[in-house]
């Protein structure tokens, strides 16, 4: 059995982050465990520039953003374990996991900051109809084709869902020497950067269908054909409105899902909203000594964003480790009131961390003009700004002095639609 | 002439109009100094950063990332892919390494992106 003061679960930007925060704090045991050949996680496919402008003040590639990173991480003593795969967390804080050199094993660790990620969603989760021949591809698969293994995965494609990773492919493919027919979005809005609606659709006259969605899959062995419906504001394909699309290649950039198979394994309760651990202020989940950052936590937009999650995660788990201390019981309870998703953090612990936070968020849908509201349950006005533009694909971020929460039980995060018109 | 833009820069995404009608080139509705250059070159001559992958060779890595080291016109994208395409790279190589140096006379260097040792 190993045994370190700090277990890091997951490689990527978030994990080194976490390794190089708590190692500046102090921490000179702290293992990371990586399930792939090489650290950087998804960043290794992302060879787009656009990273590191809030972090490093540059525009970076995926890989030289990681690289940042793992140079900071092999200045240190740092242990990192690739090619080990985690099959199991226990509540004491026991990490079982397998690799081609130790063989199975077990970790002990004082903290551990769950840091593994996000996974696509794929064609059987939005059950797209019709046949099942090859050529379907989730968007972030195929860009690991082209980007690291060095294989073109199609000719002709159509790409279903406009965020930036669909965005990012149509570009790509292009580049690449492919014919992308349509970028199709079954939202009446884009849920990408408008930079890469312009850099990656209009710089190629790339068509966008908005409120429009697959509804057919045709082909024997390979994609022949996809039919794309416009829908109505149900979002439910209207008939006699199809295209068909020949075409031997369809991506789908539909969405992610944070990867918390462990942390349910460790019986770590999850806010079904986000999709991630529910999080105090300090990043802590409500297993006492075990963190959460990263797109494991909820799904981001930014690196950057990531990077400055995961800091704190590693710095709130050295403060645990040098000089342990417990939550209070009575933590203030954060609610999501009407055109909010979702917060992160979900908890906010008074008598402990530091005296402000940042609070992160996503609207509903999307808002032109509003203002965000924090509301005690006495009906309080704790925090109140307008914002112009809100959309569902854009995180928001806040900052909150914990101090105003004194007094109080539960505050409501909410958007008040329409309070500043222009 | 009066064009409307969105910016490129940063996920800000800021929307700019730029106009000649003073008789030089104008930039409004940008929030950070990099809109303005954005604005003008977008509206003249308008470049762009190429990301994409070269060959690569004696490592277990079979592509290596690039990167064109500042934009290159737009008008020759698909002229610089053509010849970013022929470039293999012999590892070890390093980040910031010139893999292609001025690409097709626009003297901007292609850069390697990541650390193969």
């Amino acid at each position: 059995m190993f045994q370190y003061d700090l277990a890091i679960i997951g490689g990527g930007p978030a994990g080194l982050a976490a390794a190089v925060s708590a190692w500046n704090e102090g921490v000179r045991s702290i293992v990371i465990i990586e399930r792939d050949d090489v650290t950087g996680g998804i960043l290794n496919q992302c060879i787009h520039n656009g990273f590191g402008l809030h972090y490093f003040k540059e525009e970076l590639t995926g890989p030289e953003y990681a690289g940042r990173f793992e140079q900071m991480v092999a200045e240190t003593s740092i242990d990192v374990k690739k090619q080990t795969m985690v099959l199991n967390i226990t509540p004491e804080k026991m990490i079982y996991a397998v690799n081609p050199t130790d063989g199975y094993f077990a970790i002990s660790a004082k903290a551990i900051v769950l840091s593994m990620g996000c996974r696509e969603r794929t064609r059987g989760a939005i059950s797209i109809p019709g046949d099942r021949p090859s050529g379907v591809f989730t968007a972030g698969t195929a860009q690991r084709y082209v980007n690291i293994e060095g294989y073109m995965v199609g000719k002709r494609v159509v790409i279903l869902g406009s965020g930036d990773i669909g965005l990012i492919m149509a570009r790509r493919m292009t580049l690449e020497g492919a014919k992308v027919l349509a970028v199709v979005e079954i939202m009446p809005y884009s849920n990408g950067l408008n930079r890469n609606l312009v850099q990656c659709l209009d710089d190629y006259d790339i068509p966008l269908y908005l409120s429009h969605t697959v509804t057919d899959i045709r082909g024997k062995r390979r994609v022949e054909q996809v039919v794309v419906s416009k829908v109505d504001e149900n979002r439910a394909p209207i008939p006699g409105t199809e295209m068909t699309f020949d075409c031997d290649t369809l991506l789908l950039s539909v969405g992610l899902i944070p990867e918390n198979e462990l942390t349910k394994s460790a019986g770590i309760p999850i806010d079904r909203r986000s999709n991630g651990a529910i999080v105090f202020d300090d990043m802590q989940t409500e297993l006492e000594g075990v963190f959460a950052c990263g797109n494991v936590l909820h799904v981001h937009d930014l690196v950057d964003f990531v990077t400055a999650e995961s800091m704190k995660a590693g710095k709130s788990a050295a403060q645990y480790i040098l000089y342990p201390y417990q939550h209070t019981d009575q933590p203030v309870e954060l609610q999501n009131g009407p055109g909010v998703t979702y917060t992160v953090p979900q908890k906010l612990d008074l008598t402990a961390g530091e005296a402000k936070t940042d609070l992160f968020f996503r609207v509903n849908h999307v808002i032109h003009g509003g203002t965000i509201t924090v509301q005690a349950e006495d009906g309080t006005v704790l925090f109140s700004r307008k914002k112009a533009h809100m959309l569902p694909a854009e995180m928001e971020k806040i900052t909150l002095d914990k101090s105003w929460f004194v007094g109080h039980h539960t505050a409501t995060v909410s958007i008040q639609e329409g309070a500043n018109e222009k | 002439m009066t064009k409307e833009l969105i910016c490129i820069c940063c996920p800000q995404g800021c929307r700019l109009t730029v106009s000649d009608e003073s008789g030089e080139l104008t930039v409004t509705g940008y929030t950070c100094k990099r809109g303005i250059e954005y604005g003008k070159t977008e509206a003249t001559a308008p470049t762009r950063v190429i990301t994409t992958t070269v060959a690569v060779t004696g490592s277990s890595w079979c592509r290596l990332p690039v990167k064109t080291a500042g934009g290159v016109p737009k008008s020759k994208i698909f002229d610089c892919m053509d010849a970013i395409n022929q470039v293999t790279v012999q590892a070890p190589v390093h980040t910031g390494d010139v893999v292609l140096s001025n690409i097709l006379e626009t003297g901007v260097d292609v850069v390697a992106a990541r650390t193969i040792e």
